[in-house]
């Protein structure tokens, strides 16, 4: 029961680890919290569920929803997000403009949505199975799908790790984020490597909801609630840090399994807050934030 | 057109403020020249006007002929104009080796990255040892000299170093200025150097400029401006 519990902790930990993920990439390079990131999610995964129902088959869909995705976050930026970044610099709402703008495009992709494919409840199958493995005459609440859920994430965090680590373009992601001024002056494109980072942000996202989405169903609010927990891990593990973000998600996916199976569902999302707050309290900069807080 | 930097009535305003009025002054290639200045004189505006980090309201500069204006500073560095920044100009997250990437993280050709890269460590070797360090672990004048370094990395032709000594001891700020001295003999670089240390900075330069409330106030070789006795008192501050 305690591996049971543990492997689904796991696989819903992995996707508010990617979740977190689009969070904090977007955060480390522009200070904005993008609450529009469940709306290009779930935009992401229509457009996957679109591309599945006409093709009858998942494994093309899945990445044309990663590109979507990846497409999506990069016009967000280039379209929306760097006109009012441009203008709103300054003022008594300068900081918080921005953000505030991200739910009303969180609304406005919403409404998009169900203007095209309606509020109903759709069905984006996945050839994989969502019943559990069995063993002998047991068993167990996880599924072939969530199996792929895990590999999946832990794929998307291996490429990000290898490139933000070992690459030309992710210490160019990396100098663009920590210290914008001086990467300009030592020769970064820093507009172009921050909207790489938001392609990247809509990437993971997209993952998320196309990998998470054959477990349930999909309708324009299907991602707002993974987009909740996805923030309360990228808080707790310092917003500002991916490997926080990993860390944040497989601590509160494992941590929601263990109360679901022990105390009940009723108050896994209080315990998801509870954990937030004492996060907030104890160490207010999260779990792997910086002692320092960087320019933005 | 003349060669070297060519700036042309320059005046800089922010806001109501005005930073730099009317400033004018020719610097040739190979040349190494001194802005002298207290804190609010507009010397680090001049800079990062130059940079591209702000727009001047008035005026033209030019390298070699080229209009610097209305170009990011990430375009100038590839136009062969590199600014140091003042404090340090190195990413403290990032370690010595990452920084110093940075510098030729843009250019094509990497062979040559590497040869320049080389020749940065063997002018700073303090730096050779601690590679795989974070920036933020080295001392004020390591920091200093990682900066100078990977701006080396880019290739520059004209370097704009930005208070180089500022919160350095004198023995380190002695060593920072001579290795720019150096750098200027040895690569045949344009150096503009703006300084509050204006004896230091003197000591090296070909010619100074001096600077107050955004004017130009006197121009010429160290010697005539340390001659000076009212310039001494006024803006050398020896």
């Amino acid at each position: 029961m305690f591996i049971d519990t543990l492997l689904i902790g796991v696989s819903s930990g992995a996707i508010y680890s990617l979740m977190a993920l689009a969070l904090v990439l977007v955060w480390r390079s522009t200070r904005v919290v993008n609450f529009a990131q469940s709306g290009q999610a779930v935009l992401s995964t229509y457009i996957g569920y679109e591309i599945s129902a006409r093709t009858h088959n998942y494994w093309i869909s899945l990445p044309l929803a990663i590109l979507a995705g990846a497409i999506l976050g990069s016009l967000v930026d280039l379209l929306f997000m760097r006109l009012l970044l441009g203008r709103a610099k300054s003022g008594p709402i300068g900081e918080i403009a921005p953000v505030i703008a991200t739910l009303g495009l969180l609304g406005l992709i919403q409404s998009f949505i169900g203007l095209i494919w309606g509020n109903a409840f759709l069905h984006y199958a996945s050839p994989l199975s969502g019943k559990g493995f069995t063993f002998g005459s047991h068993t167990i609440p996880f599924s072939p799908q969530n199996l792929f859920i895990v590999i999946a994430s832990a794929a998307v965090l291996a490429i990000f790790g290898i490139i933000f680590k070992y690459t030309d373009l992710g210490l160019a992601l990396r100098a663009a984020s920590f210290q914008p001024e001086i990467a300009q002056l030592a020769g970064i494109r820093v507009n172009r490597i921050r909207n790489i980072g938001w392609a990247f942000a809509g990437a993971a996202g997209a993952v998320a909801g196309a990998v998470i989405t054959p477990t349930s169903t999909l309708s324009p609010n299907s991602l707002d609630l993974l987009f909740v927990s996805g923030f309360i891990a990228a808080v707790i593990g310092g917003l500002d840090s991916l490997v926080g973000a990993v860390v944040g998600g497989l601590v509160l996916g494992i941590g929601f399994s263990f109360i679901l199976q022990y105390i009940g569902g009723s108050v896994t999302f209080l315990v998801g807050f509870i954990i937030l707050m004492v996060v907030l309290l104890i160490r207010p900069r999260g779990i792997f934030g910086n002692k320092v807080s960087r320019r933005a | 057109m003349k060669v070297g930097l060519e700036v042309r009535d320059f005046s800089i305003n922010y806001g109501s403020v005005c930073a730099i009025h009317d400033l004018s002054f020719h610097i040739v290639p190979g040349e190494l020249v001194a802005v002298i200045g207290s804190n609010g004189s507009g010397k680090s505006t001049l800079i990062r006007a130059l940079s591209g980090l702000v727009s001047p309201n008035e005026g033209s500069a030019s390298w070699n002929g080229i209009s610097l204006l209305g170009k990011k500073p990430e375009e100038l560095v590839r136009q062969g104009i590199v600014h140091v920044s003042e404090g340090r100009s190195v990413i403290p997250e990032l370690t010595v080796s990452e920084n110093l990437a940075l510098g030729g993280l843009w250019r094509r050709d990497k062979s040559d990255v590497a040869i320049a890269t080389e020749e940065s460590l063997a002018l700073f070797p303090a730096l050779a040892s601690r590679l795989n360090q974070r920036a933020d672990s080295l001392s004020g004048g390591e920091r200093q000299m990682l900066a100078i370094a990977r701006a080396l990395i880019s290739r520059p032709q004209l370097l704009l170093l930005d208070e180089p000594s500022l919160g350095l001891a004198p023995l380190v700020i002695e060593q920072i200025f001579l290795t720019i001295s150096h750098l200027r003999n040895q690569f045949g670089l344009t150096v503009l150097l703006v300084e509050q240390n204006a004896l230091s900075a003197l000591k090296i330069a070909d010619r100074g400029l001096i600077l107050n409330l955004g004017e130009l106030v006197k121009t010429g070789t160290p010697a005539e401006l340390i001659a000076d006795p009212e310039l001494r008192a006024a803006y050398l501050g020896f």
